[in-house]
């Protein structure tokens, strides 16, 4: 397969996990939608290693995998932290910073 | 076979991906991530990217979503209810947004003056993408990145801890921490004490209240 099948792939999965970041309302599951788009960036990254014959994309790609693995982390310990204080789960709830 | 195996894994991928963003109850989300990741590595190994596809199996597909599955069972998997605002319309503009970044991109791809674009990639050489190649890489080449990435996971680790602890990350009342607290602890018999009472704070019972006539605090004591 040429490496422009892998890239539309990624584009795909990229706007998937876009619109879900913009229509869920449940912090959970939008961690797991920016989780999808870091992963299509993964793709990318992968594929144009793999089309320079280089291995400093995946590096790179490993890298972005230690990044996502810190925000999941922040992000869960944030989601528990609410859950103590019996505030709602609920990014629509949680406007405090709004203005 | 090898176009085969990119479109099953690539349909698998983008199937569980959509079922990461409708399915309703959080705890099918999270397993349609890990099946969406497992297909991912399946595309990371078409590409020869060996060591990166097991680290995603190992470290994503297992580790982090074991995490995510033990807050979902901590959080109680809650479906969303609709509101009354929440109508079709923000979805729907939501959905065009993304379809509009998706013929962006894919105009940016397609419009590429990439001339590698179109093959299948530069020639395979042996030991592409092994653990061998990707920790050389690692240990001369971006050897600060490495380094700074083994301090974001330190501060990331504590940082968790501090937010998920059991008082609670953002406490009610700030904890209020004095020197004098180790130097007089209470009950000593010191001035304050004697006009505050044993906390140190003035003790309401006491002080003569300002719109009370004297004589009513005379006639208390």
């Amino acid at each position: 397969m040429t490496i422009e099948w892998y890239l539309v792939v990624s584009a795909l999965i990229f706007c998937i996990g876009a619109a879900g970041v913009l229509t869920r309302r449940n912090p959970l599951v939008i961690l797991l939608c920016l989780e999808l788009m870091l992963n299509a960036g993964n793709l990318a990254l992968i594929a144009f290693s793999r089309m320079w014959g280089n291995g400093d994309g995946q590096v790179f790609a490993i890298v972005v995998m230690v990044v996502a693995a810190c925000e999941v982390v922040i992000g869960l310990g944030l989601i528990v932290a609410l859950y103590r204080r019996r505030l709602p789960i609920d990014v629509d709830d949680l406007r405090e910073l709004h203005g | 076979m090898a176009e085969l195996f990119f479109f099953l894994t690539a349909i698998v991928a983008i199937a569980g991906a959509i079922g990461v963003v409708a399915l309703r109850n959080p705890f099918f989300s999270v397993l349609a991530l890990v099946c969406h990741l497992l297909a991912l590595a399946g595309l990371f190994l078409l590409l020869r990217a060996e060591f990166v596809a097991f680290a995603q199996v190992i470290v994503y597909a297992g580790a982090v979503m074991v995490l995510y599955v033990f807050v979902v069972g901590y959080i109680g998997g809650t479906a969303e209810q609709l509101k009354a605002w929440d109508g079709p319309s923000h979805r729907g503009i939501a959905i065009v947004f993304a379809a509009l970044v998706f013929v962006e991109l894919a105009i940016a791809i397609l419009g590429s003056s990439l001339k590698a674009l179109g093959t299948d990639g530069a020639a395979y050489e042996p030991g592409f993408g092994s653990p061998a190649q990707i920790g050389e890489l690692l240990l001369t080449r971006f050897l600060f990145v490495f380094e700074a990435a083994s301090l974001l996971l330190l501060i990331a680790a504590v940082g968790a801890v501090v937010l998920a602890r059991r008082r609670g990350g953002i406490h009610d009342e700030p904890q209020r921490v004095a020197v004098s607290d180790f130097l007089l602890p209470p009950g000593v018999g010191t001035m304050a004490e004697a006009v505050g009472g044993p906390d140190g704070r003035p003790n309401p019972t006491l002080t003569p209240r300002r719109e009370e006539p004297a004589e009513l605090e005379g006639g208390q004591r």
